[in-house]
């Protein structure tokens, strides 16, 4: 379980080689607690177990009890043993959850463990059922599991089941900006903006905020990944005709500006007006982040595998905080949507693909970095070994993509160590 | 298929975890697919465990069911045991691998460790997380019980403790009190289990003369073997209240021989004052909604009634293995029980009786802050602030002192109350305000007013942009007020009079967070 084959490392200077053994991520299913706030009236219906429902919730925390938009269909006994029709079961389920909410426009029949092992056919069912609810509701349907799925990999596994239901861009259209990924709504805002002053007139966001606005797709379609977690949606895009735009993710001023003047390129836009557009928000970064270097400069940092943001946060806290990195671990590498960030990465860094928990934790004992990165079940066993840990799913609900997310970036990284500093117990 | 928001319960593998985590020595590896490692979570982010649960997961993949995911379980206990060390094992599978059938007790058997290994049945798709926590400290008691009584002429009289768990709704300071119970009696504590014990101290079990079970749903079935196999009594009263404590400590005494008269004597709970102050007679016939766990739930139903004076409008619970019981209660108080783990039921329940206060687990907490209603938490689940710093127990004559505070607290007070029914009209005591003495929630607290410096001759006038002020209304609600007050006195700095989104963000950029 605890093969380490080194990989070929792209010519990137990288030391990347992968690991197998226990894990301890989320599954896709987590996915879930940001999306349902993205697509506004989209409803998320997890076909699964009573784990399922447990980890959601406690995911989830208590934070969204207000008016859940996701919820669980869990199978039982009766649904396994063949005695009653499952499919006949979940539109029964979807019927009741439908009157009860007529607001939903959007409703993701959400695959999990038990429901991909028993080999629920969710595609057909979301068909049938989108068929019967035609035309106040559209039926769409994912797979969230676990043998699947990695926590980021949910969102990938969700927006991609939207493109099929994107509409076709006319032929011979003029070339438009398609940037993929779940954004918080003020990024989306800013990036927006940023768009516009460039020159850069069609500019479309996956997933829209309405179920209803997706935007069309076609030979014309230039995409550019806004989260580095989305292969899969990125490939069928692909299929659709669209053409990715290479680029380093918009974290930290320099990501931002790479991912920016990457489209900006794409369009034609002189570098003389795209310096222009982008001063203001260079600026800025450069002032904010200013308040957090001396915290982070040459602070050694691990990352334990998570979200797959963990390359572009590492290259971050390397190039624009000073600090150093022991080890970045990721779920997950897709090699060619990262190329750019490896190559940005300091030569020599040790990136580690896959989890072997109690080797990696071994290791990280052995380092005692300065902050480690790492998921909410292991952060206060470190913090109780006297290691500063920064839990990583807050890089997941906090607005941290572009130039006015930047300091918010360095100062999510910063606290932890300001804390120890401040308390005196 | 059950339609569920929210659930009362885990699945029964939480419930195994929970023995495991209270244990020492004793090692958990259960076959699960990666999602399933959230389960670290509950114990080291809501209970604030300082180390990861005793549990190694299987983790296996889709690309592993074809191939062989029973050499991934043998590899994992042989690793585990390896690294660990434990005194002894469990084992089991969680919902996904209860489908792919790989016998985990069989596999793990295979390997011929040198230890127990006891396996777990726990049926993922027909139980839940309280009976997976019973089932699985009866297999343990059953499997590694033993010890011999001395003579009872030679010695004080001594007890086991049984019930409390890791995750357990303040069962570490309930174990404090009735300890401290306990010793003031003179009898001795032979063994505390689940939390705190090791295996080998499941084999001194049989040494004791009784055990008292202090959470029926996860002990009972353990204690009723021990019962049978030892000869051992047990004391089943819950000791939650002031009249259900002084009946504990009277059944407890009864068992052990000693006279309970010493710890009974003065008012050893301040809660009987409390209630016949005549502060507290604006307390006569609140309308009080319990939901919760049975043992939790039962209690409460009972105190609120008896020991606060309260009118039980509403009583129920989750736990369908103690419906009888509840139902039997809830006939006491005139009112059908509400025996459910649906969360929509409950919150119809909740709207229908229309009570004055809610006493429930952290999903009732949800509910009435949804209607408004003031609540307070009583039983699981729960969530990290129901895990207090301080000593906060449920059981026995302090745990009775926790209660009043707790169930007294959200409620407005007699004369506020009378005030409100004065002035309806009054700006601030009108029927929609919150009790005086408590925070407002949702409110937009008003912006923070900036002061100009003295030194500043002319204040300017600040003007918001339109396109600003909208950008202002998407940061959180409860940093708006700062962000606005940041923004202007950046403003005012530099003799800006038009604030636009630049100057929101260049301020942003100035001060950090």
């Amino acid at each position: 379980m605890n093969a380490h084959a080194p990989l070929p490392s792209l010519g990137t200077g990288c030391d990347i080689r992968q690991e197998r053994g226990q894990r301890a991520v989320f599954c896709g299913l987590t996915g879930i607690v940001w999306l349902h706030r993205k697509i506004q009236d989209a409803f998320f219906l997890v076909v699964g177990s009573r784990t399922c429902a447990h980890l959601i919730q406690s995911a989830a925390g208590v934070m969204i009890f207000a008016e859940p938009r996701f919820a669980t269909a869990i199978l039982d006994e009766r649904d396994l043993a063949g005695l009653v029709d499952a499919n006949e079961e979940l539109d029964r389920v979807v019927r009741r959850l439908i009157e009860r909410r007529p607001d939903i426009r959007l409703l993701f029949l959400v695959g999990s463990c038990p429901s991909e092992v028993i080999k629920l056919d969710l595609p057909r069912a979301a068909q049938r059922l989108s068929r019967s609810f035609h035309p106040e509701v559209r039926v769409l349907s994912y797979s969230g599991s676990g043998i699947e799925t990695t926590f980021t990999q949910g969102e990938d596994a969700c927006l991609a089941s939207l493109v099929p239901e994107m509409p076709r861009a006319a032929e011979g259209a003029p070339p438009s900006l398609l940037v993929v990924g779940a954004l918080a709504d003020v990024v989306e805002d800013q990036f927006a903006r940023l768009f516009s002053e460039l020159g850069i007139a069609d500019v479309a966001f996956l997933p829209a905020r309405r179920a209803g606005a997706l935007p069309a797709v076609g030979a014309n379609t230039r995409m550019l990944l806004a989260q580095p977690f989305l292969a899969e949606t990125a490939r069928v895009l692909e299929a659709r005709g669209a053409t990715r735009i290479a680029a380093p993710f918009p974290l930290g001023a320099e990501g931002t500006t790479g991912w920016l003047e990457a489209a900006a390129e794409a369009f034609g836009v002189r570098p003389d007006h795209f310096a222009r557009v982008t001063a203001p928000g260079r600026a800025r970064a450069a002032v904010a982040l200013d308040l957090y270097r001396e915290r982070l400069a040459a602070k050694r940092v691990f990352f334990f595998p998570d979200s797959q943001l963990e390359l572009p946060l590492a290259r971050f806290l390397s190039r624009e905080m000073g600090a150093e990195l022991i080890e970045v671990g990721t779920p997950y590498l897709h090699r060619q949507h990262h190329a750019p960030e490896l190559a940005l990465l300091p030569a020599g860094t040790q990136v580690v693909e896959g989890q072997n928990l109690d080797a990696q934790m071994d290791r990280c004992r052995a380092a005692r970095p300065d902050l480690t990165i790492c998921g909410l079940g292991l952060a206060n066993p470190l913090e109780a070994e006297g290691l500063a840990t920064k839990w990583s799913i807050e890089l997941l609900f906090t607005p941290i993509q572009g130039y006015d997310q930047a300091g918010d970036l360095a100062e999510l990284f910063a606290r932890p160590l300001k804390r120890r500093a401040r308390l005196e117990v | 298929m059950q339609l569920t928001l929210w659930t009362y319960e885990g699945p029964p593998h939480i419930g195994a975890m929970r023995i495991a985590t209270a244990m020492r020595g004793l090692h958990y590896v259960l076959h699960a697919p990666q999602g399933d490692t959230y389960a670290d979570l509950l114990f080291t982010m809501i209970e604030r465990r300082d180390a990861r649960p005793p549990v190694t997961y299987t983790t296996f993949q889709a690309r592993d069911l074809g191939a062989d995911t029973a050499a991934i379980f043998q590899n994992a206990v042989a690793e585990a045991y390896e690294r660990f060390r434990p005194e002894a094992m469990i084992v089991g599978a969680s919902c996904t691998a209860e489908l792919i059938q790989d016998d985990p007790g069989g596999l793990a058997r295979a390997l011929d460790l040198p230890i127990p290994v006891i396996p777990l049945e726990l049926p993922a798709y027909q139980k839940k997380e309280n009976w997976g926590a019973s089932e699985t400290f009866y297999r343990l008691v059953r499997a590694l019980a033993g010890g011999d009584r001395a003579l009872r002429t030679e010695r004080r009289p001594i007890c086991n403790i049984l019930g409390p768990t890791a995750l357990g709704f303040r069962h570490r300071d309930d174990l404090i009190e009735i300890t401290r119970i306990i010793a003031a009696l003179g009898i001795d504590v032979n063994v505390v289990a689940p939390l705190g014990a090791a295996p080998a101290d499941l084999g001194r079990l049989g040494a004791a003369d009784f055990n008292v079970v202090l959470y029926p749903e996860i002990a009972r079935a353990a204690a009723l073997h021990l019962q049978k196999t030892f000869g051992q009594p047990m004391v089943e009263t819950v000791p939650i209240g002031v009249r259900a404590t002084i009946r504990f400590v009277e059944e407890v005494a009864a068992l052990a021989g000693v006279d309970p008269a010493p710890v009974l004597a003065g008012a050893p709970s301040r809660l009987p004052w409390y209630s016949r102050s005549v502060d507290s007679t604006y307390l006569t016939d609140k309308r009080v909604f319990i939901f919760g766990d049975a043992t939790h739930a039962l209690a409460a139903a009972r105190i609120a009634a008896a020991e606060l004076g309260f009118r039980v409008v509403g009583l129920g619970t989750y736990t369908r293995e103690f419906a009888r019981e509840v139902r039997a209660e809830a006939a006491l108080h005139g009112i059908e029980a509400t025996i459910t783990d649906d969360y929509l039921d409950v919150e119809a329940a909740i709207q229908a009786a229309q009570p004055d206060l809610v006493l429930g687990t952290q999903m009732e907490r949800h509910i009435a802050k949804r209607m408004g209603l003031p609540c307070a938490v009583i039983s699981a689940p729960i969530h990290v602030q129901d895990f207090p710093a301080r000593h906060s127990p449920q059981m026995g004559f302090e745990g009775a002192n926790v209660i009043f505070d707790t169930w007294v607290h959200p409620l407005m007070m007699g004369l506020e109350e009378h005030l409100l029914g004065m002035f309806r009209e009054d700006a601030e005591f009108h029927g929609g305000a919150a009790p005086s003495h408590l925070p407002r929630h949702g409110v937009d607290p008003a912006p923070v007013v900036v002061e100009a410096p003295a030194a500043q001759a002319e204040p300017i006038l600040l003007t918001w942009a339109t396109d600003a002020e909208k950008e202002l209304k998407k940061i959180p609600f409860f940093v708006r007020g700062k962000a606005r007050a940041n923004t202007e006195r950046f403003a005012r700095e530099r003799a800006l009079p038009l604030i636009t989104v630049e100057t929101l963000y260049d301020a942003k950029a100035h001060f950090g967070r």
